[in-house]
């Protein structure tokens, strides 16, 4: 089923931009079409390229905000990609937060 | 011919004016019910559109995607016999399902049996978010009656309310609510401490009144004290059920809430996101059962403030109640929730 709805209406996940979209209606209760136009402002790209995946790649790897590609040169992925999300969305997300208390580190 | 299916998943041929009929009943049944705004002719006319389409697979067009939030990711796979762990389930949906959030979950789905295993499932979540990007969350089910007799230390409401003992039935209720409201606390502070973006309630309501007033209370608290946890809130059914039928939040009723009432009242706890759940008659056809889902879910998504990702799968969102819903009605159900219900996500 998760699949069906993926093809049929959904955005893309990490894919695409729909994991960054996701963020602002969970963070902010941003309602779709708000949501899709801050991330699309924040990325610096038009409401039809979030769901491209051709564009998106070449956009997250630029930002360093993980594609669905792990392998050599690939962009950062898991904590250190939202850690750049987090910048980049100016959101704050809850692991980040965790890892940056018990490394000390400040970004 | 049109082949559509039953709402038990039986293939049936209509006509197109046949499948009109249907429709424009599913919408007529909905603004009963829930009294809510019916379709507009042009809702309708793209909903028969959608339904009609001789293709196996429909989606919506470009520019018309939503956003995915799920229940109980790490389930769909142990149900599947994948011996795969935790971790590694999240990551495929990531990676290979182009899953937009993430949620953890145990087996039992529910609050209760979760407490005892805190410390095991915050080592799962601490370790997936190391390694994943999008937002996850943790889900359960409130799952009140876990806690009334057998299976919780609580008198059992639907043993006392078939004896009359209406009072008795009430304090019981409340009783095993204010348990579950503990549990969640406890579960969304363990989560929150562990790193999680937030939770799921799934099935929300599926004890009743009762069990959404704790819900609503536990929300209310989580949030006082982590303002950036986000939570969503998945419903059980298209109304609340009136188990102990006089409890208020915030001075509303909650018994016999329908969708676009739930929403509001999700949004007044300070949930971040509202999924109403449209229940499948099996005995109506699938054209009637998607219009009346999405007659109920573009109205709570209009009046609700904020997003509203409604439930479609398995018998529910106008979806055959079948454990292997059929494709041909969950692509037609997913675009039509995206392009006639305006949902925000599903």
């Amino acid at each position: 089923m998760a699949i069906v709805h993926s093809q049929a209406s959904g955005m893309g996940g990490v894919r695409t931009a729909g994991d960054l979209v996701a963020r602002m209606q969970l963070a902010k209760s941003m309602r779709l079409n708000d949501a899709k136009k801050y991330v699309a402002d924040k990325l610096g790209v038009g409401l039809l390229d979030l769901t491209d995946e051709v564009v998106m790649r070449e956009v997250r790897e630029e930002l360093d905000i993980s594609t669905v590609y792990m392998g050599y040169g690939a962009a950062s992925r898991g904590i250190e990609a939202k850690a750049n999300i987090a910048k980049l969305l100016d959101i704050e997300i809850n692991c980040v937060e965790k890892f940056k208390n018990k490394t000390g580190m400040k970004f | 011919m049109v082949l559509t299916r039953m709402g038990d998943g039986a293939f049936v041929k209509m006509t197109e004016s046949e499948v009109r009929k249907e429709v424009e009943a599913g919408v007529e049944e909905a603004v009963k019910k829930a009294k809510c705004s019916p379709l507009t002719e042009d809702d309708i006319k793209r909903l028969i559109e959608i339904i009609c389409e001789p293709r196996k697979f429909v989606s919506v067009e470009r520019g018309n995607e939503l956003v995915l939030t799920y229940d109980s990711q790490p389930l769909k796979f142990t149900r599947l016999g994948l011996p795969i762990a935790m971790p590694q389930i999240l990551q495929t949906y990531e990676r290979g399902l182009m899953a937009d959030t993430l949620e953890m979950a145990y087996v039992h789905y529910s609050a209760k049996p979760v407490k005892m295993i805190f410390p095991e499932e915050q080592y799962v979540v601490a370790e997936t978010l190391l390694t994943t990007t999008p937002a996850l969350l943790y889900g359960v089910m409130p799952n009140m009656p876990m806690y009334t007799k057998p299976d919780g230390p609580c008198e059992n409401a639907s043993e006392l309310l078939p004896k009359g003992l209406i009072k008795e039935a009430q304090e019981a209720q409340l009783e095993a609510a204010d348990l579950l409201e503990r549990d969640l606390l406890l579960l969304g502070e363990a989560m929150y401490e562990a790193g999680a973006d937030g939770l799921d309630l799934d099935t929300t309501a599926a004890g009743g009144d009762a069990e959404f007033y704790a819900c609503l209370r536990a929300i209310e608290k989580l949030k006082e004290r982590y303002p950036n946890m986000s939570i969503e809130v998945g419903m059980a059914g298209e109304f609340v059920l009136g188990f102990h039928g006089s409890l208020e939040y915030k001075g509303e009723r909650l018994a016999g809430m329908y969708p676009h009432d739930q929403c509001r009242m999700i949004a007044k706890a300070g949930g971040n996101i509202a999924g109403p759940a449209i229940n499948t008659n099996t005995r109506k056809s699938f054209p009637w059962n998607l219009a009346r889902a999405v007659t109920m879910c573009k109205y709570a998504a209009e009046v609700s403030p904020i997003p509203v990702h409604a439930n479609v799968g398995m018998g529910v969102g106008g979806v055959p109640m079948q454990i292997t819903p059929p494709i041909d009605c969950v692509s037609r159900a997913s675009t039509a929730m995206a392009e006639i219900g305006k949902m925000d996500g599903l």
